[in-house]
């Protein structure tokens, strides 16, 4: 399975620069760990050491947050999109 | 010559109940009589046959008053929408500069003489007057928010200037609050702003939301942005919040009860992994297109209109010139919000965060 995956703000850095890139994998899991092995670094943003998700980083399947599907287990069907979407706090000074 | 004519909530006991009535005439003065014919309870409120129009009543053709038009002369054409707007309504008086000012609001059903009355009558507390405190703090004064409070300790620096629409070169070097005050004077003297030179903190923000009916929060760090957020949710305040970043923004509106930052962000990221925009950068319009989305949302609060943007966040990417919504969802698992809570009272946001709470570091 191939799915787009939409990476925002600072996580970008990571990838080149590029706001989509696509990974592989049969849940969102997965595909974390295919962009790490073409992306060196990039799970160690978005996971903590023990392998969940970072909780300032949030990981939309479609337009829903996977903290409210199965987290890394939720699964994958083609056509889906992504986003992967870090805490931003900037605004005022 | 038959013209749409709009009738306001106070005078539709008049018509009918009807919002709009037809009536005819070549000018608006054989309008009002053909409207005094038809509705003879209209005709005193209105000045027909020959009577000046009472000046707490103003008509509009098409949305210009017609005294910027030809007064009572004014020709009317067909397809023409005329609008008879009172400045009282439910015994608070708009005076005739307020109808003037407010009239492109005003003349909008869903804004009306209640509307602006809603609207001077708001108090709205304004975290910031920096890059989305300026937008903010500007639109709901010019729409007549009636009192605004700005908590922000800086001083205004040139570097401000770039996106910060509330300060001028001259104001380089005074507090952000009274240059905040100063503009929003001179762009409209209807609005009461209460200045709070000092950082918001676990001591007062409870005290100073108390006497506000809305939170916007325009903070640029993460310890500040949980503490506004947990202050919000206690003080039981919708909190309309945003947040800017190099090319992207993102704003929602949280209602206590509803979910809150930390349904969506449990914890901020560690101190230095999210460069701050002093640092990073920020494209100075988008604090414009945010600030003007998280005014909206208050004045939508304020007047109860629309559907506000609670349970999604909206992402705004400028490169690619596109808004995106994701949802967002209570989490029964929050400690502040959800089902078995832990979070009672505001907490030690440095320690929380890892970082202090701003004093006088870093710029957004």
């Amino acid at each position: 399975m191939t799915v787009e995956v939409r990476v925002t703000a600072t996580l970008q850095n990571l990838v080149g620069g590029q706001k989509v890139v696509r990974g592989q994998g049969e849940t969102v899991g997965q595909v974390l760990t295919d962009l790490e092995q073409r992306y060196p670094g990039f799970q160690t943003q978005v996971l903590t050491e023990d392998g969940a998700l970072h909780r300032f980083v949030n990981i939309y399947l479609n337009d829903e947050d996977v903290r409210f599907l199965q987290k890394l287990d939720t699964p994958l069907t083609e056509g889906d999109v992504l986003s992967i979407l870090p805490a931003l706090a900037g605004g005022n000074r | 010559m038959t013209v749409s004519v709009y009738v306001p909530t106070p005078f539709r006991n008049l018509t009918g109940n009807h919002s709009y009535v037809e009536a005819q005439g070549d000018t608006v003065e054989e309008l009002l009589n053909d409207l005094g014919v038809r509705y003879p309870a209209l005709r005193n409120l209105l000045g027909a046959n020959g009577d000046e129009v009472p000046a707490h009543v103003n008509i509009y053709v098409n949305s210009h008053e017609i005294h910027t038009l030809q007064g009572k002369a004014t020709p009317l054409k067909d397809g023409d929408e005329v609008a008879v707007i009172p400045a009282i309504a439910g015994g608070q008086v708009l005076t005739p500069e307020q109808v003037m000012r407010y009239s492109r609001h005003i003349v909008m059903p869903q804004v009306g003489p209640i509307g602006q009355r809603k609207l001077l009558a708001a108090k709205v507390l304004v975290v910031g007057a920096g890059g989305l405190g300026s937008p903010v703090n500007l639109y709901l004064a010019l729409a007549g928010v009636g009192t605004l409070g700005i908590v922000d300790f800086d001083d205004v620096d040139l570097s401000n200037l770039q996106r910060q629409i509330l300060h001028h070169t001259r104001d380089v070097g005074r507090p952000k609050v009274e240059s905040a005050r100063d503009t929003i004077a001179a762009h409209n003297p209807d609005v009461q702003v209460i200045p709070y030179r000092e950082p918001l903190t676990s001591a007062n923000a409870i005290d100073i939301m108390s006497g506000y009916d809305i939170v916007v929060n325009g903070a640029d760090n993460f310890a500040t942005r949980y503490l506004v957020n947990d202050a919000a949710y206690l003080s039981g305040k919708p909190l309309v919040d945003g947040a800017i970043f190099l090319f992207e923004g993102q704003a929602m509106t949280f209602i206590p009860g509803q979910g809150c930052y930390r349904c969506l962000f449990p914890a901020p990221p560690p101190p230095g992994l999210v460069p701050s925009c002093a640092e990073a950068g920020v494209l100075g319009m988008l604090p414009g297109v945010i600030g003007a989305i998280e005014a909206i949302e208050a004045v939508k609060l304020i007047l109860g209109l629309g559907e506000p943007l609670v349970g999604r966040l909206l992402i705004f990417d400028a490169l690619a010139m596109e808004f995106r919504q994701v949802k967002l969802r209570r989490d029964p698992k929050c400690p502040l919000c959800g089902d078995d809570p832990t979070i009672h009272e505001l907490i030690d946001y440095e320690e929380f965060c890892g970082a202090p709470l701003p004093a006088a570091q870093n710029e957004a």
